[in-house]
């Protein structure tokens, strides 16, 4: 890395404590799209979000048993990438 | 050829490629036979897992449960990937960072205990054998139907496939013959989907067709179609459903959280090479399963209305091939109670609980049952499990398709029960014997232990195959709930809570799967005619009562651990480690 980070361990157990505070907020953000589109959209609003269609699926029906499983893989996706990034930052990674 | 040749043609391939993959994969060391080496690449040990964690019920049973419970088999689709998330998120990287082998050794080395590390192996042991026995079951069911050998003899066959590829290959062997299970197993379930989404409503794609029209030029949406045939004769309309709101939730919850608990679905992310790999790979893995689960709405969508249309006020004399050779399979029975000769399907049971049928034959040539008769006018019986497996011969689709779905049924089941063994084996051989009763063993001495206890438990679950415990799919119920209240809090809590210790965990270890087991068993075994929403926990049914299990257990190891001390320095350290990938050397 060319950050000029030192390896002292206080800067290094500080290092590890953000990039843990990073992550949890990460997590934290994404799961809570992942309650919001299967137990909200495809549970709790799914008679409100039935007024509206897909072609002939009523949209909370659609939540329920398509539109919940493609959303969980775009949260891995997300997931992956975004924990890439945050590693970079702090100079982590398993290489 | 015959429809039956194709069939024999397609299963005996596909096993010689299994044994074929077995034999070129055999596992030389304990660290090859628990985790492959830890040498898979994500992309791969992502197919495995689908297969790995796509069972007989997931290929022979949802598409028809989706079928018959419409709008309310979506728990099932929603409860059975949304556990890749939080498996992804929450488990995954940190178990592979911790790199050991099984389940237990993690539970064991972070509570430091070997109480701790007993009471995981229980819990993993129930959880596999009760998930086991129902995909004995399925390869009994493929055998009889499709081979027209007897159910017990096809479970020993199984039985005899897996041992080879199991005991010789261990996790090496199994990675291998999954991905190729896979592949066997996803175009045995896209090809006839395919071609039923293009009859019925003229896109061959299912996941649009069944949000598309039926292509009888009468520009009804598919869905529409089969809520108003549906409402005609008495049933709910398919994108309603009959369970309370509460009861989906905790149900759907119940299952994520279970699917994410699962043992041998968890170990498969000990296979890969670093922390990085473990999330990728919990990716992929969905990837490869949502392409089954997005297509079996469609596939129960369609072989509803197929079903209906075809079934309904047809004359049981002019019934389909496919109709009677399944009632010979008892699988489905006409109880013509109004003796017109013609098949009135309505909602509700034609009669008292499962056929039971006399021998005898009735007026219209139809297998008499003599069960009491049920209120209304139904006179169908139908059992979930045929809307996959009779999809071909009800769309008449060719002959390779029917053998191809029954060498998936296969692939299926065989690629779980192998999966399901392997931990049982390893749970024995690593975590009782060499870190419990008996440190002192040799590796070789290990990997024999191992290879005998995968044997032993071969053995079991062929019995639990022919002697079929109760029902299975009540049964099923136990596995997600328990693995739900039991193994995913204390791993959950291990990793994300330093403060965590072994009284903790182990007191909401033991609440959550006592409670759950009880609720359960109460409910599915001892009193199974209470079993009713009235007399439910807050309207939960046993299938979500492991969200209660889990919430106990949550509860519990929070307030035990809050008055006992905290654990020792070396494993706050532990903690550290885990939830960092390894760091890179300084510049």
């Amino acid at each position: 890395m060319g950050d000029n980070i030192s390896d002292t361990d206080a800067s290094t157990d500080e290092r590890a404590r953000d990039y843990w505070r990073a992550n949890v907020r990460l997590l934290a953000v994404l799961l809570a799209i992942w309650f919001i589109v299967s137990f909200g959209c495809g549970i709790l609003l799914r008679d409100f979000l039935d007024q509206w269609r897909i072609g002939g699926y009523p949209l909370g029906f659609w939540f329920a048993q398509q539109g919940s499983i493609y959303a969980f893989i775009a949260l891995i996706v997300i997931y992956v990438r975004r924990m890439r990034a945050i590693e970079r930052r702090f100079g982590l990674g398993d290489e | 050829m015959t429809t039956q040749a194709l069939i024999y043609l397609f299963v005996g391939l596909s096993f010689a490629l299994y044994i074929g993959i077995a034999l070129w994969s055999r596992a030389g060391s304990t660290s090859e036979f628990y985790v492959a080496g830890g040498h898979v690449g994500p992309a791969v040990n992502g197919m495995a897992t689908a297969a790995d964690w796509m069972s007989a019920a997931s290929f022979i049973s949802m598409a028809g449960l989706i079928a018959f419970l419409g709008y309310d088999g979506s728990v099932y689709l929603m409860g059975w990937t949304g556990g890749y998330v939080l498996l992804a998120l929450l488990l995954a990287p940190y178990l592979r960072k911790f790199g050991q082998f099984t389940v237990p050794d993690f539970i064991g080395t972070r509570y430091y205990s070997k109480t701790a590390r007993v009471v995981a192996v229980i819990c993993l042991i129930f959880i596999s054998f009760t998930y086991i026995a129902g995909q004995m079951r399925g390869v009994g069911i493929v055998f009889s139907r499709f081979l027209d050998v007897p159910v017990d003899l096809g479970v020993i066959a199984g039985m005899a496939i897996v041992f080879v590829y199991a005991v010789l290959g261990g996790m090496k062997g199994i990675t291998y013959t999954q991905v190729a299970q896979y592949c066997v197993m996803i175009f045995a379930y896209l090809v006839p989907a395919f071609f039923i989404s293009f009859l019925v409503t003229g896109n061959p794609i299912p996941q649009m067709g069944l949000g598309g029209t039926v292509a009888d030029g009468s520009g009804d949406f598919v869905l529409q179609r089969l809520d108003a045939t549906l409402t005609d004769l008495g049933f709910t309309a398919y994108t309603e459903g009959t369970k309370s709101t509460i009861d989906v939730f905790c149900i759907t919850m119940a299952l994520m959280v279970g699917t994410a608990g699962l043992p041998h679905v968890i170990v498969r992310f000990f296979t890969v090479p670093t922390a990085r790999d473990a999330r990728k790979s919990a990716g992929w893995a969905l990837v490869f399963i949502a392409l089954l689960y997005t297509t079996a709405p469609a596939v129960g969508g369609f072989a509803r209305l197929n079903f209906t249309e075809t079934v309904n006020e047809t004359a049981y004399a002019e019934a389909p091939g496919w109709f009677t050779s399944w009632e010979s399979n008892d699988l489905i029975a006409f109880n013509d109670r109004n003796g017109d000769g013609v098949m009135q399907y309505r909602s509700g049971a034609p009669f008292e609980g499962p056929p039971v049928f006399t021998g005898e034959t009735g007026e219209a040539g139809e297998r008499l049952v003599s069960n009491a008769p049920a209120e209304g006018e139904n006179e169908v019986y139908v059992d979930n499990d045929i809307m996959v497996l009779a999809n071909p011969e009800i769309a008449n689709l060719p002959g390779w398709v029917i053998a191809l779905v029954a060498a998936g049924g296969l692939a299926a089941a065989l690629s779980t029960a192998a999966g399901l063994l392997l931990v049982i084996s390893a749970a024995v051989s690593h975590d009782l014997l060499k870190q419990t009763f008996r440190p002192q063993i040799t590796e070789k001495g290990e990997l024999l232990a191992a290879r005998l206890a995968a044997t032993a438990a071969i053995v079991v679950a062929g019995l639990l195959g022919i002697y079929p415990p109760g029902f299975v799919a009540q049964v099923v119920a136990f596995a997600f709930g328990l693995a739900a209240a039991s193994l995913f809090p204390a791993i959950l809590l291990g990793i994300f809570s330093k403060r965590m210790n072994k009284e903790g965990a182990i007191a909401g270890m033991v609440t959550g799967l006592a409670f759950t087991f009880l609720y359960i068993a109460w409910f599915k075994l001892w009193m199974p005619q209470a079993n009713v929403a009235e007399n439910w926990l807050f309207g939960i049914s046993p299938e979500g009562i492991g969200v209660i299990g889990m919430l106990l257990n949550f509860a519990v190891a929070l307030a035990v651990s809050a008055v006992t001390k905290s654990p020792p320095v070396e494993i706050r350290r532990l903690v550290d480690d885990i939830r960092l990938p390894s760091v890179k050397a300084s510049s």
